[in-house]
This record gives structure tokens, sequence and C-alpha cells, in this order.
């Protein structure tokens, strides 16, 4: 299981990556394992301002539909729009072009609620 | 839980395994869509094992038959299979099934896992002419061969000639290295291929020896995930999604196995129905715009009014679109109707059509 020591974690199966206060936000490596053949990744808060913890997006698998939360305060400022052709991405690069949208953090604090990867590691029993 | 002989294959096999009608199923293997699409253009096989099997044997055998199921089983020569449901008193269906004629007077039913005791309850219950009856769940297992390449694939494993075997015929034959097993023409996927009966104890060799016969021709173990999508592409009713003790066989679009030249359970009420047209129908429908209908969400007209309820959705890997079934009224019910599916907050437009979904 790929669970890269840089980034940060939520007990949602996220990974977010802070550059600034720009926050870029995704699914782990074992979420995509569970969920299996990613087959569609809906956002429609792109331009919102949403809570930490509110709903901004669903990822839908052939068998399940999960809700995204967020995990950080702000405004979602970009969407991956390459999701829309090729969902699958999130299953073979979950890091990297599987990444899903970007948000504008109004509370950098909350970042020390986050989980760190060794942290993250243990949630999962990886 | 229950396993079926194979779970622990499976598990080596590194499938993901949940719990499934009680029984620990494979759902995948090494993912949904590449399973989908091997079964589509090579061959796959799947263990479907948690599958019933009831014999109904005797010189009232198929009396028995004749009262509790819908299609007409009298037609049924040695060497056939038929698709039939069992209705119930109310208007619904018990269960959906394939009735064999094995021998003279020997029929083998093969009923959903999740129905098993239900169905053996219920047709015990309509068993006042005497017929014997034998649970062989536990003792039976079934594999699905499936795909356009599997007659070629499994050729080599038998005597007998498997292109001959039509579409709902069988064999009682050789397969691969055992004796007196059934091999049988049907499938639940749509791309063709067989069904093999066997013993549990069985079951492991003909399972490494189709695996084995097939690599040259791409075989891969498929799981119950690509089962629900191959047969959903189809249109084919699961039941506990689509039909179910509340849906009539005519209103599933089930007429063609709900046959009135001869008498069985509610057939009175079922034949009315049919002539004054049911109130509602299962239609097959096609996403205009992305999204994926699923199971339980509603079907709302033009103006946002709910009209019925998705019963079986998925993202089609053939089409690479939302499709789906689900009761609507019959005004709605006209292949090109327009409806709209509500997915969350979106009223996504569909479009009523034929089935199948998947042409081939």
């Amino acid at each position: 299981m790929n669970i890269p020591s840089e980034l940060k974690y939520t007990k949602d199966h996220e990974w977010v990556k802070i550059d600034g206060d720009v926050a870029t936000i995704g699914i782990t490596d074992f979420a995509q394992s569970e969920l299996g053949d990613i087959v569609y990744v809906e956002v429609e808060t792109l331009d919102e301002t949403l809570e930490a913890d509110e709903v901004f997006g669903t990822v839908e698998a052939v068998k399940t539909v999960s809700d995204l939360f967020l995990p950080l305060s702000g405004e979602i400022i970009e969407f991956n729009e390459g999701l829309e052709d090729e969902p699958e991405v999130v299953n073979s690069d979950p890091y990297n072009a599987g990444w899903m949208i970007k948000v504008k953090c109004s509370d950098l604090s909350q970042i020390d609620g986050l989980l760190s990867a060794e942290e993250y590691k243990s949630l999962i029993g990886a | 839980m229950k396993n079926t002989a194979l779970s622990e294959t499976h598990s080596a096999l590194g499938a993901k395994m949940v719990p499934f009608a009680g029984y620990n199923m494979p759902v995948q293997y090494e993912g949904v869509n590449v399973e989908h699409e091997t079964v589509r253009n090579a061959v796959g096989v799947f263990d479907v094992s948690h599958m019933g099997e009831f014999l109904i044997e005797g010189e009232h055998a198929l009396e028995l038959i004749q009262k509790v199921t819908s299609n007409d089983a009298s037609k049924l020569i040695i060497g056939k299979a038929q698709y039939s449901c069992l209705p119930n008193d109310d208007g619904g269906i018990v269960d959906d099934l394939i009735v064999y004629r094995v021998k003279e007077d020997t029929y083998l039913l093969v009923v959903n896992a999740i129905n098993i005791e239900k169905d053996w309850n219920w047709i015990q219950s309509k068993n006042d002419v005497g017929a014997t009856m034998r649970d062989l769940s536990e003792d039976y297992s079934l594999l699905a061969i499936q795909g356009p390449k599997a007659i070629e694939a499994m050729q080599s494993l038998t005597s007998e000639d498997l292109s001959a075997i039509k579409f709902y015929n069988f064999v009682v034959g050789d397969f691969a290295g055992i004796e007196h097993v059934i091999i049988s023409a049907t499938g639940y996927t749509g791309s063709g291929g067989f069904e093999i009966y066997c013993k549990n104890t069985e079951v492991k060799q003909i399972w490494d020896k189709v695996l084995e016969a097939g690599a040259d021709y791409g075989i891969k173990p498929i799981g119950l995930a690509a089962r629900d999508t191959l047969r959903l592409e189809m249109g084919y009713c699961l039941y506990g999604n689509d039909i179910d003790d509340t849906t009539s066989p005519i209103e599933a679009g089930l007429g063609w196995i709900t046959k009135f030249t001869k008498d069985f359970t509610n057939s009175e009420a079922l034949k009315a129905e049919k002539e004054r047209g049911p109130e509602r129908k299962l239609i097959a429908f096609e996403l205009d715009e992305r999204g994926i209908p699923r199971h339980g969400y509603d079907i709302v007209d033009g103006n946002g009014n709910k009209i019925g309820v998705v019963t079986s959705g998925t993202m089609s890997p053939s089409l690479g679109k939302g499709i789906g079934l689900g009761y609507v009224p019959p005004v709605f019910a006209d292949v090109n109707s327009k409806i709209n599916i509500q997915i969350r907050k979106n009223a996504i437009p569909a479009t009523v059509v034929k089935l199948p979904f998947y042409k081939g």
C-alpha cells in the first residue's frame, strides 16, 4: 500500500498536500483499492466556500457511491477536469494525476488535526 | 457465513471476498471492468456455487412443477431447460429459476441462493401431489464458463461436442476428467458459454482444468461485480432488485415465461392483469448525460414529480454510459420516452430503450 510520507491524511481516506495556503486533495491508494474501478468523480462545489467535513463531491465506482468530505475549510478553487474523461486515473495514480480538488484554506490551524503518514498507516492497519 | 468448495481458492487468487446471500463470495479478482471485458471478448469462469439446486422426482414431479411455475414445463423434453418463475398468491414472485428435465420423471430446479429456504418451503407447501423433493444445494457446485471463446477453449476437456449443445439445452457427460456432470448452454451474461453442475468434491479439479485449458484463450476468474454488470447490460432481471415478492411477472416483462396454457399459482389473477394491462412496467433506460443510476433512486417526470424507482443501475462498461432498469406507469414506458433519474440534487435526463443494452 502506497502512503507517501510527505502527505497528510484523513480518517475518510483522503490525502492532503499543503502548498502555502492551497491544499490539493485526493483519495488514498487504500481508498481506491477498496472502491474498485472508479467510473465517475462528481464535484459540483467548484467556487463554493465550505466548512471542513462538508461533502464536496462524490466518487462512484462500478458498485458503490462514496461521498467526498472536505478535510479543511475553504474555497474550492480548482477541480481536476482530467477526471471527467479519465476517472480511472484515480485508480492508477491516486496521488498525482488522480488529484481531485484544490482548496484555498481559510484556517491553516486545521492542518494540525490531519493525520501523518504513520498515523494513517496504523489507521488502515497497513 | 457459508463457504463454497472454492472459497479458499478464490482468496489465494487474490479475490476480494464479500458476504452475499449468506455465502463468502468473490466480488472481484483483478477489477470489474477488465473482468467484464474478458467475458465479452474472450472467456471467463465464475464460481456461482451459492445457487440452490432442488431435484423433483417421481411420477407426479411434472404435476408439481406445473403447479408452482409460470412457464409450461410440459414442453420440456429430456436435455432441455427453461427459464421460469414461482408466482406467489398475491401477484408477486417467490423466485425466478431454471427448470431442467434430467430424466423422464426427474427435474432439476436451480434457484437463487438468497431464496433457497423460502423456495423449498413454498414448493413443499404446494406439494400435495406426492412428488419427491431433494435439496442438493449443500452438495453441488456450479461453475459458469462464459464468453465467445468458451466453446473453443473448453472443447479439449470433454468428449461431448460443445458446439452442438443449443442454447438452453444440456447434456450429462464427462468434463475435466469427471463423469456425469451437467454441461448446460445457459448463463447470465449474454456472451454465450456453459454452466457446469458437479459435486463439491469434484469442483476443484474442474476449476483448475478450466483455467488451464482456457489459459491460451485469456481466461480469467470473474467475480460477482462483473456478473452484475454483464447481466444488466442484457437486461436480465436480478431477484431482490428488479423482481421480488411484490412485483408481478407481467409488470416485469416476464409475460414470455408466463403461460396461460395451464393452471398455476395465481394464474387467474395474472391472466386478468395481462388482459387489462399492468399498472406499471419494468423499463430499460440510458442516461442522456453523465451520471450513474443506482438501485433505489427515484425516476421523475419533467416537472420533478416521482413516477417510479430505479431497481438496477450501473455504468455500463461496454457502452460507457449510465444504464438501468426501473418501474414506471405504462404512459412513460414506450421506447424513446423521456424520463429523468434523480441523482442526488440533479434530475438527469434519460431515454427509455429496447433491451438488450449490449447488442454484441
